[in-house]
């Protein structure tokens, strides 16, 4: 049981893990994306079509990407180049990945609610290393996406920490107008940082879709979105630490399942709202956004 | 008149923007533009029956749209009315069936009061956790929506459900408690009356009370609102409250007037698209009522829209969020007038060390 809980933890840790890991990119350039959760659900919703369409999982996971940046794109012309608020507009994002998807998922597959399954993506063993008891499974036996989000994890925490691209994302971040007065282009470092997300948060959502839950419904992301920016806070701002904080809330979400069969006197609500309740009781102890970026969420017109 | 004309301007051009690109999807998608709007509109006006039907499913977006229009003044982004909204319905709701053998305006005042105290106390949470603890309501605001939601889903599976019940709802509150429909079958009611007197009294007290110009004074700048001495935590917290009392107000007169029960679904998400509505009302309070009005009757053609035309009612999302996206990108490339609240053209470091 325990095995299956650390497997399922690093399961459910994933999307959120790849989401937030393009947001800290984001953020870290200055913007905050309330739109990553419309981000994910496009390519939630993206890959299944993709599939559906006769696809294969590597062109699922493509048109993931693919349509996650293309409205990652329009996120940004609204907030990089017309400088609009980015809570309103995140949120403008938000709505219309809802109402895409909705429509287009009715569209393709027709309102009887049959549901259409792909086969799920499967598992890369590693070797011996999966049979490592415990760990072995929830490390070493998933699919690729899994692999490559924990792979991002140190490859971004160097590019953040000494990387030239992170450090002028940073300055992007933390003072607009001096990186623009060094020629760093603060426009173009915030439209690459987005695209980035847009990608990352595309697989996110194929991850949901193809390799966790083999369909679409309509509001499959079910607030991951959002939950992977309070991981970015959580975590610091930091790599390592929104690794921490992801698997933490996958942990959270992982939870809903043991307890709920083991706990039937407790109300299952209760553990469809713990990855929630955490999120508050979390940030309410770590809370100050001292360690976000100076110029965080404030609209940057270059003078 | 003509100020009037110049502010709605813009709004109007922006949804227009956003039906003519709708329409061009529809058209891309194989169906009739003109069949699916004139579908939609009689879905919304084309009789008695659902021309109040509209007024009726406009009226919570009127109690939410409030809730976002005062906040965002403030600059606090409350993106938890529906969360409020159903704190507030779940207050009212579980109060409702205990009124049996009141008066009625007592019983009524006293629903109104439990949804206004669960929406403000799930509201000014959030506001506290902003003011007190540092953390971010646009995350605390959408975990709280979540949470309210499952809160419900529990109190309908749980204590409050009905004995026999086909699917879970809560048993139905006393007559006394109900609002008085005077058209029926029409769902015309005192609700939307209510909401233009509360839509009035949050413009006067907006612009006409010191608290209305400290709120909108810390919207403009928070640090300046320090340094000259305005009680920002008190106003963070009571702004998020009195926000939060609004769509809770919203809760229970759907409650009160509609429903006369909980049930899971008892918000299709009116809250999200409140931010819709305040902001094509330009955060105006009164504005928010032909705000909210017109996307009750897209809310409320779309379900005829779908049997008509088999096309999902969730289209009237990409209504309202190109409308917002439009609105944003016209105000972006005319400047001036709502650009000193939403586009802080200032260099960002003069916002710097905020929050810090």
């Amino acid at each position: 049981m325990l095995e299956a809980f650390a497997a399922s933890t690093v399961a459910m840790a994933t999307p959120i893990l790849l989401a937030a890991l393009g947001e800290l990119l984001v953020e870290r350039a200055g913007v905050i994306n309330i739109g990553i959760e419309g981000a994910m659900l496009t390519g939630a919703f993206a890959a299944i079509a993709a599939a559906h369409a006769g696809g294969g999982a590597l062109a699922a996971v493509a048109a993931a990407v693919a349509a996650a940046v293309a409205i990652n794109a329009l996120f940004a012309l609204v907030v990089v180049n017309l400088a609009a608020n980015q809570v309103v507009a995140g949120t403008a994002i938000d709505l219309l990945a809802l109402g895409v998807t909705g429509v287009l998922y009715q569209r393709i597959f027709g309102a009887t609610g049959r549901a259409f399954t792909v086969a799920p993506m499967p598992p890369i063993a590693l070797g011996p290393l999966a049979r490592i008891p415990l760990i072995g499974p929830a490390l070493f036996d998933q699919s690729a996406l899994v692999y490559l989000a924990f792979a991002l994890v140190p490859a971004i925490a160097w590019t953040l920490g000494r990387g030239r691209f992170g450090l002028r994302l940073r300055a992007a971040g933390e003072r607009p107008e001096a990186a623009d007065a060094l020629g760093l282009g603060v426009y173009r470092l915030r439209w690459i940082a987005l695209l980035i997300a847009g990608a990352l948060s595309g697989l996110g959502g194929a991850y949901l879709s193809l390799a966790y839950a083999n369909t679409f419904v309509e509001g499959i992301t079910a607030g991951r979105g959002y939950v992977a920016l309070a991981v970015v806070i959580v975590g610091r701002w930091n790599a390592w630490g929104v690794a921490a904080a992801a698997l933490m809330f996958g942990a959270a979400m992982a939870l809903q399942f043991v307890l709920q069969v083991s706990a039937g006197a407790l109300p299952y609500q209760l553990f469809l709202a713990l990855p929630y309740l955490l999120t508050v009781v979390v940030l309410a102890f770590v809370g100050g956004q001292a360690a976000a970026p100076a110029a965080l969420g404030e609209p940057y017109v270059r003078g | 008149m003509n100020a009037l004309i110049r502010a709605a301007r813009r709004p109007a051009a922006a949804s227009v923007i956003a039906l003519g690109a709708v329409a061009l999807a529809l058209a891309a998608l194989g169906a009739s533009p003109l069949a699916v709007a004139a579908d939609l509109a009689a879905g919304a006006c084309g009789n008695w029956i659902a021309f109040t039907d509209t007024l009726a499913r406009a009226t919570p977006l009127v109690f939410c749209g409030l809730a976002v229009a005062i906040a965002f003044h403030g600059a606090l982004w409350n993106i938890g009315a529906d969360g409020q909204l159903v704190v507030g319905a779940l207050a009212a709701g579980a109060l409702g069936p205990a009124l049996s053998g009141w008066p009625h305006a007592p019983a009524i005042v006293a629903m109104l009061a439990a949804g206004a105290i669960g929406g403000a106390l799930w509201g000014g949470l959030a506001g506290w956790l902003r003011a007190r603890r540092n953390v971010n309501e646009v995350i605390s605001t959408i975990m709280l929506n979540f949470i309210a939601a499952q809160l419900l889903s529990w109190a309908v599976h749980g204590p409050l459900m009905a004995p026999a019940g086909g699917f879970p709802a809560s048993r139905k509150i006393a007559a006394a408690a109900r609002l008085h429909l005077y058209f029926p079958p029409s769902r015309l009611n005192l609700a939307m009356a209510f909401a233009v007197v509360l839509a009035c009294a949050c413009q006067l007290g907006l612009f006409r009370t010191v608290a209305g110009f400290q709120l909108r004074a810390l919207g403009r700048n928070r640090r300046a609102s320090a340094f000259f001495g305005a009680p920002i935590a008190r106003l963070t917290v009571g702004a998020m409250a009195l926000s939060g009392a609004l769509a809770g107000l919203g809760g229970a007169v759907q409650i009160s007037a509609i429903t006369h029960r909980l049930y899971e679904t008892i918000s299709p998400g009116w809250g999200y698209e409140a931010i819709a509505v305040a902001l094509i009302a330009r955060l105006s309070p009164l504005g928010v009522v032909p705000a909210a009005l017109l996307f009750g009757a897209l809310d409320n053609g779309s379900q005829a829209m779908q049997r008509a035309d088999g096309i999902s009612p969730e289209l009237v999302y990409v209504v309202q969020a190109l409308a917002i996206l439009v609105l944003l990108a016209c105000d972006a490339a005319a400047g001036g007038g709502w650009r000193e609240m939403f586009y802080r053209g200032a260099p960002a470091s003069a916002e710097e060390g905020d929050d810090a």
